[in-house]
């Protein structure tokens, strides 16, 4: 009660107006960004940088995924299809795209962009650098897109078939992708270039997979996203939609007595986590230069779905912590991967029976008792909202 | 003619093996309201069963004398009998502690329960994680040749075993006095215990007969396919498992009937689709179902509409 309670508070009309309300949270996604890009990942090595991208991207999904299966108490498990929708449209965007629009597949980029190690000259933001944020954008929208009309039918009804249509999605996905036309190698630029768009989009390389896709995704825009997702949904989670998918969760009928229309608002987290999935998607093709519908099966959506699990289903900060731990694990004890998945499961069993909240239910890190001066009562949690 | 005869005869004998695991699905679905996501890798685990077990009875080995029937209904009881255990043992160790919590936490312990089996199939000490080939059990060899259809001896065994076992539940489920009980939970769990039901045993015994249903329908799935090479985990496990939900709920989920009726359709949707369209999307027309019946009726065709009471 206490949580609803300071939610509503943090309600009051905005103080700055709106273009600064819409702007900061870019601000502090690119000052976090660049942060890590130029101040942190040259002091700890390449090795280390590359865990902390894939930690990135994790964050991503992780959180993303808790809007549906956290705040909303719907399950979705087919997050690794989304993503792979994501995923293939801005791959075919940046390779298609560079072809077209400059003639080869090879990385345009700036400062922002260069994958390698070393020092880093050029311009900040070069022409790639643009279709490769264009194309996350439309691959998150496009993932977005199909979560609406995967999302319409099944969420009209009881929540755990909302489980098995997205696991039969992310499967179809895998099935349809890999039956796409060959790639058209970069050594073929010229016939690409003369090729209508609308054929080209076809040609994803089928079973093969979409390869030598020009690379972008370095940790600036990695943890740009991992922060504006964060941030959305930090503020998704105290705005009215917000409310509406924590009631739902709690008790679907007391929700619909109270006004919230299920479907609706079941579908549009929906359509938000599916959008940041397929963003994921976009970063993690265009940080492998290659994406392979085969990879993206269920057992990774399994992965992100115990990283929410494991923070607490509804909290973002666990998530987060969740989505850290989990990448670095298989990092850190290499003999431990056939192994892992098993103790995925077990650890999956053992906190539904120990902990069924998570490791923080939907509270936050900075809710816990001891970050705060003092513990506990209804008004204790009021530093809470920022 | 002879096309439509044959897609007709093998989509029969698929949706036979889908009604099989169907009926264990909509059963516990019936009595916990709850999708048993382990339940695909039970059904994984009668395929393993039945390689196991015939390889350490010498049965159906290259080389080996061909198998007498009485030794391969000894595999198949050998094969529900260890997956009934199985079966008994998940539900007592995962879902029994969350008997009252929200459903979610029920489905995600089930996914739990089901990655933990795959995964744990996959060691080196269990099944490993190399394809192993399914023995031959039965005689390939084309039994009789009807109208262009070939009929084996494996295929008429597939029907002829699924059709006992689901008269067999029948009997079991409206016959029976445990299966009276059975209704009795699914209907009212908390008044079924009032009337003096043990409520536990009849979830257990649900638990025991589901599971071996599904290692049935691994042992039949095993002599369908036999000479294959099979992987413990493999998303076709988890694909066909999901296809025989889809069956539980387009034949309404919860019942026992609508089971068989849904797997058959299924089967023969699915192989009319790979006949007569195209082969590469036989996984999508089985969703393109579920979606078309999750917007129409989504009760499913014999099911009853609900409506939740607060």
């Amino acid at each position: 009660m206490s949580k609803l309670f300071e939610e509503t508070r943090s309600l009051k009309a905005p103080v700055w107006g709106v273009i600064p309300r819409a702007a900061w949270p870019l601000v502090v996604a690119i000052a976090i960004g660049a942060l890590i890009y130029f101040g942190v990942s040259p002091l700890v090595g390449g090795f280390v940088s590359k865990v902390m991208l894939i930690v990135g991207i994790n964050i991503v999904l992780a959180v993303s995924l808790n809007i549906v299966n956290g705040y909303t108490g719907q399950f979705s498990m087919g997050h690794a299809g989304f993503m792979a929708v994501g995923g293939y449209v801005a791959a075919g965007i940046v390779y298609y795209g560079s072809i077209k629009l400059w003639g080869s597949a090879d990385p345009a980029g700036g400062i922002l962009s260069i994958v390698q190690e070393g020092p880093k000259s050029g311009p900040l933001l070069g022409k790639g650098d643009f279709l490769f944020v264009i194309s996350c954008l439309i691959g998150g929208l496009v993932a977005a897109g199909a979560g609406y009309v995967v999302g319409l039918p099944s969420l009209r009804l009881r929540g755990d078939y909302l489980a098995i249509v997205t696991l039969g999605f992310g499967e179809i996905v895998r099935v349809i992708l890999q039956g796409s036309h060959d790639q058209i190698q970069p050594w073929k630029a010229a016939d690409a270039a003369a090729m209508p768009v609308y054929e080209l989009a076809w040609k994803l390389g089928g079973p093969k997979g979409f390869n030598l896709v020009p690379t972008y995704t370095t940790l600036f825009w990695v943890y740009f996203w991992a922060v504006l997702t964060c941030i959305a949904a930090y503020r998704l989670k105290s705005s009215s939609s917000g409310r509406a998918f924590l009631s739902i969760r709690e008790d679907e009928v007391a929700a619909q007595a109270m006004g919230v229309d299920l479907t609706k608002y079941k579908v549009r987290a929906f359509v938000f986590s599916s959008f940041f999935a397929g963003v994921a998607g976009g970063l993690y093709a265009l940080d492998i230069g290659a994406i392979s519908a085969g990879d993206l099966n269920f057992i990774k959506s399994f992965d992100i779905i115990i990283m929410v699990v494991l923070g607490g289903l509804g909290s973002i900060s666990g998530a987060v912590l969740a989505a850290v731990i989990l990448s670095i694990l298989p990092e850190a004890l290499r003999d431990f991967q056939s192994y892992r998945l098993i103790v995925y499961a077990l650890l999956l069993i053992v906190i539904m029976i120990v902990r069924p909240q998570g490791l923080f239910g939907v509270r936050e890190v900075w809710d816990l008792k001891i970050f705060k001066r003092r513990g506990g009562g209804l008004g204790g949690s009021a530093g809470g909202a920022p | 003619m002879t096309q439509f005869l044959q897609t007709l005869f093998d989509g029969l004998t698929v949706g036979s093996l889908y009604a099989l695991i169907a009926l264990g699905y909509t059963m516990v679905y019936g009595i916990l309201k709850f999708i048993n996501f382990a339940h695909s890798d039970v059904f994984a685990l009668g395929v393993w069963m039945t390689i196991v077990w015939s390889k350490w009875l010498g049965l159906g080995q290259p080389g080996a004398a061909p198998t007498p029937w009485y030794m391969g209904a000894l595999v198949l009881v050998l094969a529900m009998a260890s997956c009934g255990l199985v079966g008994f043992v998940i539900e007592r160790v995962a879902y029994k502690p969350l008997r009252s919590a929200p459903r979610l936490n029920v489905l995600i312990t089930a996914i739990g329960v089901s990655l933990l089996l795959q995964n744990t199939g996959q060691l080196k000490f269990v099944f490993g994680p190399y394809p192993k080939p399914i023995p031959s059990l039965i005689d390939s060899t084309e039994l009789f040749s009807m109208m262009g259809v070939s009929v084996r001896m494996a295929d008429v065994a597939v029907i002829g075993t699924a059709a006992a076992l689901m008269i067999a539940m029948q009997w079991l489920i409206f016959g029976t006095k445990l299966g009276a009980a059975m209704r009795a939970v699914s209907f009212n769990t908390r008044n079924a215990s009032l009337m003096g039901i043990n409520v536990d045993l009849v979830i257990s015994f649900t638990f025991v007969v589901g599971s071996m249903l599904a290692a049935a329908a691994g042992f039949l799935y095993a002599m369908k396919y036999e000479g294959q090479a099979k992987q413990t985990a493999d998303s076709m496990w988890v694909m066909l498992g999901l296809k025989a939900f889809v069956a539980a709920v387009v034949g309404g989920i919860g019942n026992v009937r609508g089971a068989v009726i849904g797997g058959l359709l299924i089967g023969l949707i699915e192989f009319f689709g790979v006949s007569y369209l195209s082969s590469h999307y036989r996984d999508a027309y089985v969703f393109a179902i579920l979606i078309l019946v999750l917007l129409l009726r989504p009760e499913g065709v014999l099911g009853k509409a609900t409506v939740e009471k607060v």
